[in-house]
């Protein structure tokens, strides 16, 4: 059943009469903006093949409140201990400058540097935890005690068993260690080894590498498509090959570090639309192509759009036909970076673009990574091969980043012929069909619970609002009592106001193990006190009932 | 078993005290240094209030009464 605050491409759904106070009076954000009822005209209604529900329900007013007070009481506390260190009333434990710099201008005072040494430390055990085996479903944690509150830690020895793994972004489940699985990875490691020991471009182009860019090609159903080593670098290095001066880059407000990096180093242009926002993205398009640049007033040489298929702190899925017509429309370029969403989304797994029941012609440059659904490392670029064959030779990762070792392209190859079906069996599109019940059943029980969850009732990716500093750390500290292993993320990765628990649902998990998560996460919450939804079934049983009797007069 | 679960009502209502003013956070002498403060300023708010707010009440109710009994005793006057 759709939750009633659901607002899907301007169709608003009415179950009963008595929802439509609560969606009237109820604020709720979408798009950045706040809003309380929206309807979109007609014309979105036929470029969506099917309706799907994203909310960012805000919290009721008092949460911001408290948020506020518990910083503040937490900034006190950080300048008393500052004053304490700088008189020498207590020991210093983190980076300072040296006596003689102490004229120089000062490199630790600004709000980052205050903020990670008064209130990250103080929480710092929740982060960096090692864990000693494979990230599969469940893990095994190396046990580690502070006696300083959190500026050292020690190892006991001991591990902890069989922790669930509700942090690991192994969405089909294929890291795993069955040796059955992987019989063609162990073949090729004795083949090849584990080094390449040199770039792409001099003699680090093996035939698996070959092997996996065709395999990746017919994978999205583009022409042609490239490998590299590392994810971030695929962005980080390929971009300001593709852009340069004179260009126009569209980059959405909550887009990953590698992408505004990337942007950053090619020297274009760069404006920020708000995040999924396509009325502001059609405001800097027409912007863009009436003014042209800045001085000269001459014709942008290329405009791009930078957008991820999932946003992996909202859990948001791009709003990708809308994005298309816009770009044929103003005639600019689209880079769709799919690291989240490869694998996750889409009847056969094929992202964002199979999600949408669109073409791969329609977007420019498919980039994505291997590290979340495939269980391996590395990234890749697809698209026409004119595209592929620039890469190929202007790439900064082409010239000088060693390729992907022929172990981990023989993982990919694997996972990817699992996924197609090329091996014979349909576990591939079981692990899939697995991913989507997963994140349903998920989602749809913490909003049944009355948890703020943002994002997209299709993303496997599950944010979970906490909102308060103090309730980061004993959140994650009693999930790890509770022998489960969630990554909780404040400050400054998210807003300050904002901070939550992320959650990455896997193909590998079972119905018990989600269901252990969902009922510490129901204690936890009415420990807590998380339950801020005030759309929820828990908050308005009245109107969940189905057997109720109305009488018609 | 009401005085149990009274009792975990009330270890509910400080945990949640601590979440929010950060005090779980704090190490032991913080917390004794924001009690005091917390717990000086509380009592000084109370005693303040044990002192003054009954001779403002009383003189407030004073006030009252000789505004109406004054209006009272006009309207005798006129009357008459």
């Amino acid at each position: 059943m759709a939750n009633p605050s659901a607002v899907c491409n301007g169709h608003l759904h009415h179950h009963h009469q008595k929802q439509n106070n609560l969606l009237k009076s109820g604020i709720y954000k979408k798009n950045g903006i706040t809003k309380g009822m929206k309807k979109n005209g007609t014309s979105n209604g036929t470029l969506y093949k099917k309706t799907s529900i994203e909310q960012f329900e805000q919290a009721p007013m008092y949460v911001a409140v408290l948020t506020f007070l518990g910083f503040g009481v937490g900034t006190i506390f950080g300048y008393l201990r500052d004053f304490m260190r700088a008189w020498g009333l207590e020991k210093r434990n983190i980076a300072e400058e040296r006596e003689q710099q102490k004229d120089f201008v000062p490199l630790y005072q600004d709000f980052e540097n205050f903020y990670t040494r008064n209130l990250y430390m103080r929480i710092r055990d929740n982060w960096n935890r090692p864990i000693c085996s494979v990230p599969g479903p469940q893990f095994d944690l190396m046990e580690r005690v502070t006696d300083d509150y959190n500026w050292t830690f020690r190892f006991t020895g001991r591990t902890i068993k069989n922790v669930i793994n509700m942090g690991s972004y192994n969405y089909l489940g294929f890291a795993e260690t069955d040796v059955n699985a992987l019989k063609t990875v162990t073949r090729e490691l004795q083949k090849y080894g584990t080094g390449i020991c040199s770039t792409r471009q001099e003699m680090g182009t093996l035939d698996k590498h070959v092997e996996l860019e065709t395999l990746v090609a017919t994978f999205l159903g583009v022409e042609d498509a490239m490998v590299f080593g590392m994810g971030f670098a695929t962005n980080s290095m390929n971009i300001p090959a593709l852009v340069g001066k004179g260009c126009l880059i569209l980059s959405d407000e909550l887009n990953h570090t590698s992408l505004v990096l990337g942007a950053r180093l090619s020297g274009a242009t760069i404006r920020i639309f708000k995040h999924n926002n396509m009325q502001s993205l059609e405001k800097l398009l027409r912007d863009a192509v009436i003014y042209g640049q800045p001085r000269s007033r001459r014709a942008w040489r290329k405009i791009i759009i930078l957008v991820e298929g999932i946003y992996s702190m909202e859990g948001s899925i791009v709003r990708l036909p809308e994005i298309v017509s816009l770009k044929k429309k103003y005639k600019a370029y689209l880079y769709l970076d799919e690291a989240h969403s490869i694998g996750a989304v889409g009847a056969t797994g094929r992202g964002v673009v199979e999600y949408f029941g669109m073409s791969p012609d329609d977007v420019d440059v498919l980039m994505g990574t291997f590290t979340k659904s495939f269980g391996a490392a590395g990234g890749y670029i697809a698209g026409k091969k004119d595209l592929v064959d620039f890469l190929r030779t202007h790439s900064h990762s082409a010239v000088y980043a060693t390729s992907m070792c022929p172990p981990v392209a023989e993982q990919i190859i694997r996972a990817m012929k699992c996924l197609m079906g090329l091996d014979g069996t349909t576990q591939g599109l079981q692990r899939v069909r697995q991913l989507g019940k997963n994140t349903r059943y998920f989602r749809r029980r913490l909003h049944e619970m009355g948890f703020i969850i943002y994002g997209n009732d299709d993303s496997p990716v599950v944010p979970l609002l906490l909102y308060m500093p103090g309730k980061i750390g004993a959140f994650a500290r009693r999930m790890l009592e509770k022998n489960i292993g969630v990554v909780v993320v404040g400050f400054p990765a998210t807003p300050i106001t904002e901070s939550r628990a992320r959650f990455c649902v896997s193909a590998a998990h079972t119905r018990e193990m989600l269901d252990t998560v969902l009922n510490a996460l129901d204690e936890l919450g009415d420990f807590l006190h998380l339950k801020y939804s005030r759309y929820s079934k828990a908050s308005h049983p009245e109107l969940y009932e189905e057997n109720r009797l109305e009488f018609e007069d | 078993m009401d005085i149990k679960s009274m009792k975990y009502y009330l270890y509910w209502l400080y945990c949640q005290f601590e979440l929010i003013t950060c005090s779980y956070l704090m190490e032991p002498w913080e917390k004794l240094l924001f009690y005091t403060f917390n717990i000086t300023m509380l009592v000084m708010v109370l005693y303040t209030a044990y002192i003054f707010v009954p001779v403002h009440v009383s003189t407030a109710f004073q006030f009252f009464l000789n505004l109406f009994g004054n209006q009272h005793e006009n309207t005798v006057s006129i009357v008459k």
